[in-house]
């Protein structure tokens, strides 16, 4: 897996405004974009995901360009086959695990019901042992439930690369660590392509097959935390 | 009482039903239109289309006078080319009733969907949905409760609207006289049974509302 990306986005609110110029190429199967919070990570990522539609530039996957100014392209995002975890996860709230999970099986006008089954449907329900909360809301899920709804959904329609916007930040320390082995493992098991962007090292040291540092709105060369040495990786499995 | 009261009532629930439904759909277009796309202007549209809450509702009926009458730029034109006439007759007062209430779904349906986090709706487009998609299955659902009421509160408006609709219906027994406006002219008519009648008959419609508001309202706590 490859990403080209060559952008340039100039975001305004009110009085500030933030150029995001950031050029790289991600090959590793894992690749983490690594930065402090306000580096431009975020809309790096919602970039390559097609939710950000940047200024200039060009965005490819393995050589498919998906957006490039000069030449008028810019595929939807919905039709990029990338899934994407969300920072806080974005479950929705009114529907139950199950139906969160089928959410993107069916792309009409109509949510699927309540009960929806299928293969699918029960294969990820039973692989992230949410079968015993399947008719439960969000709100009535545990962080680590929670997570595995959100990966369940975006890995449900077998995405071709998966997007992770700060997967940890929003779980309790001490879950961390064990969510880092738990998404590891799953990542290993199902071999699918990753971008995660982090500011937290630990995440850099699992995760960085590749590592990118993002500061200000562009890659940099060096580190951005130098007392941690991202190279020596630790591992629990 | 005699029949015509009831005939009152009918045609009074006709023009809000009306004058809902058109609000409903109007109100959350526009308010979908104000609350998430940037243009030029939108905060001088949004201050026009909130006019007729402030404005007298006769400087609004004298507006729609202006516009629809007979001799009007649109009335003159729906005349001359369909024979269509909106002075005193229900479809008039329906249009008066409409564009009075609209301040209140539009009110209710920007702030409505506002508050529906744009994260869900982007969720929604990376797992595959088109835009007509996010918006009937994310963006309604997330704000249907603030536009459900918006919608009770253009019926109950649309319900005792008088001023606009009494200047561009009129006050026809039977055919453009609603219960606000027969009220008014049975008290001026020292009616008194008739008023009293009428005044019960409208509080209990407008209690059946509530009522029935409270029951179609999502309860938020309530666990499946």
């Amino acid at each position: 897996m490859s990403f080209d990306v060559d952008i340039d986005k100039t975001v305004r609110s009110d009085q500030r405004s933030f150029r995001l110029r950031v050029r790289f190429r991600a090959s590793a199967k894992r690749s983490v974009i690594f930065g402090p919070s306000g580096a431009g990570k975020s809309l790096t990522l919602q970039a390559l995901a097609g939710l950000l539609t940047p200024d200039s530039g060009r965005i490819a996957f393995d050589g498919e360009p998906l957006f490039d100014k000069a030449a008028g392209i810019d595929v939807p995002a919905r039709a990029r086959g990338f899934g994407y975890l969300f920072q806080d996860y974005a479950l929705f709230p009114r529907l139950n695990v199950r139906q969160n999970i089928a959410f993107g099986l069916n792309t009409g006008l109509r949510n699927p019901s309540s009960r929806v089954s299928g293969d699918a449907v029960e294969r990820w329900l039973d692989a992230f042992e949410l079968g015993e909360v399947a008719s439960q809301r969000p709100a009535e899920l545990s962080g680590g439930q929670r997570q595995r709804t959100a990966l369940a959904r975006a890995l449900v329609h077998s995405p071709r690369a998966l997007l992770l916007d700060e997967p940890f930040s929003a779980l309790d320390p001490e879950l961390r660590d064990r969510m880092r082995a738990e998404l590891d493992e799953l990542l290993q098991r199902i071999d699918i392509p990753v971008v995660m962007i982090t500011h937290d090292p630990e995440d850099l040291a699992w995760f960085g097959d590749e590592a990118l540092y993002l500061r200000d709105g562009a890659i940099t060369e060096a580190p951005a935390v130098p007392e941690r040495r991202v190279s020596t990786r630790v591992r629990a499995i | 009482m005699d029949s015509s009261v009831w005939i009152t009532l009918a045609l009074t629930l006709k023009v809000a039903g009306w004058a809902t439904a058109i609000n409903a759909v109007l109100g959350v277009a526009v308010g979908w239109l104000l609350a998430r796309k940037q243009f030029i202007g939108r905060e001088f549209i949004d201050a026009v289309l909130t006019l007729p809450l402030v404005l007298p509702p006769t400087v609004m009926g004298y507006y729609l006078l202006v516009v629809v009458g007979k001799r009007g730029w649109l009335g003159a034109w729906l005349q001359g080319s369909f024979g269509i006439n909106l002075i005193f007759t229900w479809q008039g007062a329906v249009i008066a009733a409409t564009i009075v209430a609209f301040p209140l779904i539009l009110k209710s349906a920007r702030t409505a969907f506002e508050a529906v986090d744009p994260q869900l709706e982007k969720a929604a487009r990376v797992l595959g949905l088109g835009e007509w998609a996010v918006f009937f299955r994310v963006t309604l659902p997330m704000a249907w409760p603030g536009i459900l009421a918006g919608v009770l509160l253009v019926f109950a408006r649309s319900l005792g609207e008088f001023g606009a609709t009494l200047m561009v219906a009129g006050s026809i027994p039977g055919r453009t006289q609603t219960l606000s406006i027969a009220v008014y002219e049975a008290v001026q008519a020292g009616q008194d049974d008739t008023a009293n009648f009428l005044v019960v008959l409208t509080s209990i419609v407008c209690i059946v509302v509530l009522l029935a508001a409270g029951r179609l309202a999502p309860r938020p706590h309530v666990r499946s």
